[in-house]
């Protein structure tokens, strides 16, 4: 069983003694451990076609023409390009700039071009080969400092998808001051690379005309919704004429939130033009070269520091690569800006971020969506101040964490459920942190004496160990207005044999969605979760209650859920008269209302907690209802004769308000702290001539169970009183901690301030030669 | 882009006979394009599936009862062509004549690739970053080759003419890898360096073997490395500077700059040029500080 | 090349198809044994996902011909519980977080099940077991709870 520390007062609301907080067996894990569970490959489906897409091979150009071999057999093979999509030759999200299949302008290799299908899967693969598309290539921009430079213009006139600015106090006259009163100045400039999703299951979509003249799609997906919404505009179909379903889905973190509706829609335009069911099922190659990546970031950070590390101001300026087209990256950049200056307490902060077009494949959401990019630089650069008045980066984190009351740079007054402090101390609690932090520097001094006598350890190896922490804070629930734009909607029903149905489009990912679901609404009716039903993900059936991210589905939807099942609860009393006291009771009351007045559905609909301002204009106001915390060392050996890094330890403490299943909450710590492990470490997509060079598992590498160390996991629960059972958000917060942890280590180890990720061998070897050779002359 | 398995054509040979038959170019099927031989099939079935690969007919060597099994001869141990490199790192008496080999084995992939992966079949993918390859250079392995025409007895050295060029004639497999015995009071080494702790592909792999006497100088050494040329190699001239020395340090830098001459890594999609070197170096640096230690 | 016919047993049942011979087993078993609980996630050999025991030892399904399992005994995860009934490894996978999104679940339990075979009752370390599932990818759990699980199975499925 996981940790789990209360260590504030639960209120009253968020009492409990049903499964909240008890971890059941997650829900769908039979057919898991079975084999049974049918993912979107294993659906059989008779007449099948199955679906390829041409793509472009170049960055950036002009298509010239398009010559099929006359020698190959077309029979049976259904070819659709853009002039067959019925309705807008748009991929809907946020703006109308991304084509579902080029026309004539390439704006990045592997853009989608043609797409082909046969019953045969071999057939359609030959006759990928028999397409030659002929592209007159343009001088493509392929990096932040290229768009930057704007000497080919892909947007506009800046080449800039979005800009924000965020502003609390006066940062540049404050910066101005420095050195007055022994303040100092410290300056950084900190980066982070792409980063695949890299789920097990590559996408996967399948679609079939429906008898009334509409269609059906289904797939693996986190957001049926944004899919349903594509479709629509794709082929000028109504809402009710276009049906989406998730099967189930083996892993998203992101990737599968906005890409489906590419496949979806490109799986429904083959289907539409051969009236046959149309499967397209990417191979791993295709994923990871065609499909949405980590923004990658650059950010300076200057900031204006007293003698014992009080942060006096702070100016951040961060610039992502959007890659080709708008898609998500304005609110990925959104995310990134307001988690820019870390939990900390700064009364001057000015925040700049910038999303960029390249020739490069649309970068997209991921676990984390911007924050961790930023966090990362932030949290690197706490320990760059650290280092410069010679104290410890916990010294510096305790000064400046942020308590109830303080003010964030969007001007939120931090009410309630602030972790930060309880989570750092928790952590380097456990981690042993200032005992080792010391050991390893005496153990470190020792064996750098005994190398230069030529004595080694047992296996003449010559290693230097260190121990790094970090500390983020993550908002839980779409930014600002965005749950207010969305006004999703969630319901609970009855089903005909009386028993209470969820109605949800929220998406089980792996995450624990329907369990955490069930658990919460049957305690909200009195009743164990195993008696509670969940509908699939289908909009023919559920409302739209968002899409599956942003660390909302807990908190705000399974929030939503409860005050649904409140208000069944009761109206089904008030029908039959009494309380409801156990499953029996509502399956008979429930059974004979149906009988009595017919279909019983309660829903509700998100409101904003009043004393929540936000205005999208300025960036002022309350970002987030509220923010879980997560503090993390990381302990490392490097290997000086290979500048590898190995995981010797990792101890967090994550305080989510509420753990509903302490399991589940684990598993999405340990999850993510290893994803974010992996693009600390070793994730690196390598590109040449704007492709990804390393589109193969073999090359793109991803941390087995031997690079990971054991996790010491540590939940905390300072409760939300807007959350249900008192929960904040989980899913992202994990992939937030561990890389600037990692950074930390590694300068302990090796006394190496990289400032960058991926910490691959060769930087870190690289790096030791040319301090060695700094510090020889 | 996935190749059509389809269309291919395997040949099952119940015996090696049948089998040398089925890749004679004088034989009945010399008129068409010879089978590839496949066994385990780790990295034919990869080229296949990513569609690089062109070859129409296989011929299966897996249950060619002849090409099994692990056996001593003499002093000598002979591994068939289909010893699977579970088979290596699991054998009692390999893990203790042959670390260096047991542990390369260990390396390759993970279990599953372990179980199907062939020793022959890492000679003869003939990848430089080959994990079995150095320490079959360090333990100066000879390949037993056969044809329809007869045997022939390769030292391992010699095997590779050039990036991925086999020393095989056309209609000859390989039946067999010899290890003759390694010298008694040797220190012996391996090491991969990967990205990641398991499943990579190396990036620098190094084997080393080396026996000092009894005034401690070097009587034999063997140093081989993968990854660092267009074949696995032995670094030669680093050996050269090694023998007769004794382990001191302007010794050992005699043998780092002679190293030099003996590598020629590259940049790749794995890692860079100096990287390589650099390690390359360390490696040796670290395996002489181990011999140096044994009395 | 004309279809072979191959005999073999998945899961202690007998099975007779005629296929390509070089027709990947993966597939094999997905489409002709109509068992899809063997998943692909790569094609490469690096993930795991489509592990299944042929003879007794864990192979990726992706890169073995068919032909070569002819009258081989093969192991899929839907032969691991009998009549329904879990065994204590994947008891332990629902009970403990082992299973998240469950695409690399089949292979990681076949590739755990080798493991506790060849344990033969004892129960391995924490690295033996990180050591024996290096060749199944998991994204989803951080590999911490399915390293428990598996330890916790071979304690005879009471957990530490």
């Amino acid at each position: 069983m996981p940790r789990v520390r209360q260590p504030g007062r639960a209120p009253k609301a968020v009492s409990s003694n049903g499964s909240v907080g008890t971890s059941i067996p997650k829900l769908e894990a039979y057919e898991k451990v079975t084999g049974t569970a049918l993912y979107l490959d294993d659906l059989r489906i008779p007449g099948v076609l199955h679906g390829r897409t041409v793509r472009s091979t170049v960055a950036r150009g002009r298509i010239r023409q398009i010559a099929f071999d006359p020698a190959f057999d077309w029979t049976g093979v259904v070819v659709v390009d853009h002039k067959d999509i019925p309705g807008d030759n748009v991929v809907a999200l946020i703006e109308d700039d991304q084509p579902l299949l080029a026309s004539t302008e390439i704006r990045h290799a592997e853009e989608p071009i043609l797409l082909l299908a046969h019953e045969s899967a071999e057939h359609v693969e030959r006759a990928l080969r028999a397409v030659r598309v002929e592209v007159e290539p343009l001088e493509p921009v392929l990096t932040v400092e290229q768009s930057l430079a704007r000497k080919q213009l892909l947007y506009k006139d800046t080449n800039i998808f979005k800009e924000i600015t965020i502003a609390r106090g006066d940062a540049r006259a404050a910066l101005h001051s420095a050195g007055l009163a022994g303040t100092v100045l410290v300056e950084g400039t900190y980066r982070t690379g792409h980063q695949e999703q890299l789920y097990i299951e590559n996408n996967a979509m399948m679609a079939e005309r429906t008898g009334d003249g509409g269609l059906l799609v289904r797939g693996s997906l986190q957001c049926p919704y944004y899919v349903h919404k594509a479709l629509m505009r794709v082929f000028g179909l109504p809402a009710e004429k276009v049906r989406v379903v998730q099967t189930v889905t083996g892993g998203g973190f992101g990737g599968k939130e906005e890409y489906p509706s590419v496949i979806g829609a490109h799986a429904a335009l083959l289907a539409w033009k051969s009236g046959k069911p149309v499967k397209i099922v990417y191979d791993r190659l295709e994923d990871i070269a065609a499909t949405t990546k980590r923004h990658p970031s650059v950010t300076r950070i200057r900031s204006l520091v007293d003698k014992d590390g009080s942060l006096l101001a702070l100016d951040i300026d961060t610039v992502m690569d959007g890659g080709a087209y708008v898609t998500l990256s304005p609110v990925v950049l959104s995310r990134g800006a307001i988690h820019a200056a870390g939990p900390y307490r700064c009364a001057n902060t000015t925040i700049r971020a910038r999303a960029v077009a390249t020739n490069t494949p649309p970068n997209g959401a991921f676990r984390g969506f911007g924050a961790p990019q930023t966090q990362f630089a932030m949290e690197c650069h706490m320990d760059a101040v650290a280092g410069r008045l010679k104290l410890d980066p916990l010294e510096v984190r305790r000064r400046n964490a942020y308590r109830e009351g303080d003010i964030t740079p969007t001007g939120q007054v931090l009410t309630e459920s602030v972790g930060a402090h309880e989570v750092l101390e928790r952590t380097v609690r456990r981690a042993h942190y200032e005992t080792k932090r010391k050991r390893y520097t005496q153990e470190n001094a020792v064996a750098a004496k005994a190398e230069r006598s030529g004595k080694f350890d047992g296996r003449g190896r010559r290693v230097r160990r260190g121990i790094g922490l970090a500390l983020v804070y993550h908002g839980a629930g779409f930014t600002g207005g965005g749950e207010v734009k969305l006004a999703s909607l969630a319901a609970v029903d009855v089903t005909p044999k009386g028993r209470p149905r969820i109605l949800s489009a929220s998406t089980e990912i792996g995450q624990g969605t329907r369990t955490i679901f069930a658990q919460m609404v049957g305690d909200a009716l009195g009743m164990p979760a195993e008696f509670v039903d969940i509908e699939t993900p289908d909009t023919g059936l559920v409302p739209d209650s968002g899409p599956t991210v942003a660390s909302r589905t807990c908190m705000v939807v399974g929030g939503m859920l409860v005050e649904a099942a409140r208000k069944l609860k009761s109206e089904l009393s008030a029908f039959a008269g009494a309380e409801l006291a156990d499953a029996a009771a509502f399956e008979r009351a429930a059974r004979r209302y149906l009988a009595e007045r017919g279909p019983l559905r309660a829903e509700h609909r998100y409101q904003r907690p009043a004393e929540l301002q936000w205005d999208d204009d300025t960036y002022r106001g309350d970002a987030y209802g509220v923010f879980s915390y997560a503090a993390c060392t990381v302990e490392v050996e490097v290997d000086l004769d290979t500048g590898e890094t190995n995981l010797i330890g990792v101890t967090t403490a994550h305080d989510i308000g509420k753990a509903i299943h302490p399991v589940l909450a684990a598993g999405q710590i340990e999850g993510g702290i290893v994803q974010g492990l992996g693009w600390a470490l070793l994730e690196d997509v390598r590109w040449k001539d704007g492709r990804i060079w390393n589109h193969q598992l073999t090359n793109y590498i991803i941390p087995t169970s031997m690079d990971v160390p054991t996790l010491d996991v540590e939940i905390v629960e300072i409760p939300y009183s807007r959350g249900p059972f008192g929960a904040k958000g989980v899913g992202e917060l994990p992939m937030d901690v561990p890389a600037p942890a990692v950074i930390a280590a590694v300068a302990h180890a090796t006394g190496l301030h990289l400032d960058e990720i991926p910490v691959l061998p060769e930087k870190v070897l690289h790096a030791l030669r040319a301090a060695h050779a700094a510090s020889a002359t | 882009m996935r190749s059509a398995l389809t269309p291919l054509e395997i040949i099952r040979p119940k015996t090696l006979a049948e089998a040398l038959a089925q890749v004679d170019p004088a034989g009945k099927n010399g008129a068409s394009p010879l089978a590839v031989p496949l066994a385990g099939g780790t990295d034919l079935y990869v080229y296949l599936n990513a569609g690089t690969l062109d070859a129409q007919r296989f011929v299966d060597l897996w249950s060619v009862r002849e090409l099994r099994g692990i056996r001593t001869i003499g002093e000598a141990t002979r591994l068939g062509a289909t010893t699977t490199m579970s088979q290596i790192r699991e054998h009692p008496v390999l893990a203790r004549r042959y670390p260096a080999l047991a542990a390369a084995a260990a390396e390759v992939g993970g279990r599953q690739i372990q179980n199907r992966a062939t020793i022959a079949g890492n000679i003869a993918n003939a990848s430089p970053a080959g994990d079995s390859l150095p320490a079959l250079l360090a333990y100066d392995a000879i390949v037993q080759t056969r044809s329809a025409r007869g045997g022939r007895t390769l030292p391992f050295e010699s095997f590779y003419r050039g990036y991925r060029q086999l020393a095989l004639a056309p209609g000859e497999l390989i039946v067999a890898v010899d290890l003759p015995p390694p010298a008694a009071r040797a220190t012996h080494f391996f090491r991969k360096v990967g990205t990641r702790r398991a499943q990579s592909i190396s990036k620098v792999v190094f084997a080393g073997l080396l026996r000092l006497d009894r005034d401690g100088l070097v009587e034999q050494v063997r140093l081989a490395y993968g990854s660092m040329a267009p074949v696995p190699l032995r670094a030669r001239a680093a050996e050269e500077a090694l023998l007769d020395e004794k382990l001191t340090a302007p010794a050992v830098a005699r043998a780092l700059a002679a190293l030099e001459r003996d590598l020629s890594p590259i940049d790749d999609i794995r890692s860079d040029r100096e990287y390589r070197r650099i390690v390359a170096g360390n490696l040796l640096e670290q395996f002489l500080r181990i011999a140096a230690k044994r009395k | 090349m004309s279809d072979v016919t191959l005999r073999f047993t998945v899961n202690g049942k007998a099975h007779r198809v005629r296929v390509p011979p070089m027709k990947r087993l993966l597939d094999v078993l997905r489409d002709e044994c109509k068992l899809t609980g063997t998943k692909e996630g790569c094609g490469e050999g690096e993930c795991g996902a489509c592990t299944v025991l042929i003879d007794g030892r864990s192979v990726n399904s992706c890169l073995v011909p068919a032909v070569q399992a002819d009258g081989a005994k093969i192991l899929t995860v839907e032969g691991l519980a009998k009549d329904g009934r879990l065994t204590p490894l994947q008891r332990l996978f629902v009970e403990g977080g082992g299973a998240q999104c469950g695409i690399c679940t089949p292979g990681m339990l076949v590739s755990a099940h080798e493991l506790l075979t060849r344990m033969k009752g004892k129960v391995p370390s924490e690295n033996e077991v990180r050591e024996a599932l290096a060749g199944n990818l998991c994204r989803c759990t951080g590999y911490q709870k399915i390293v428990d699980a598996v330890r916790a199975a071979a304690r005879g499925g009471r957990s530490s």
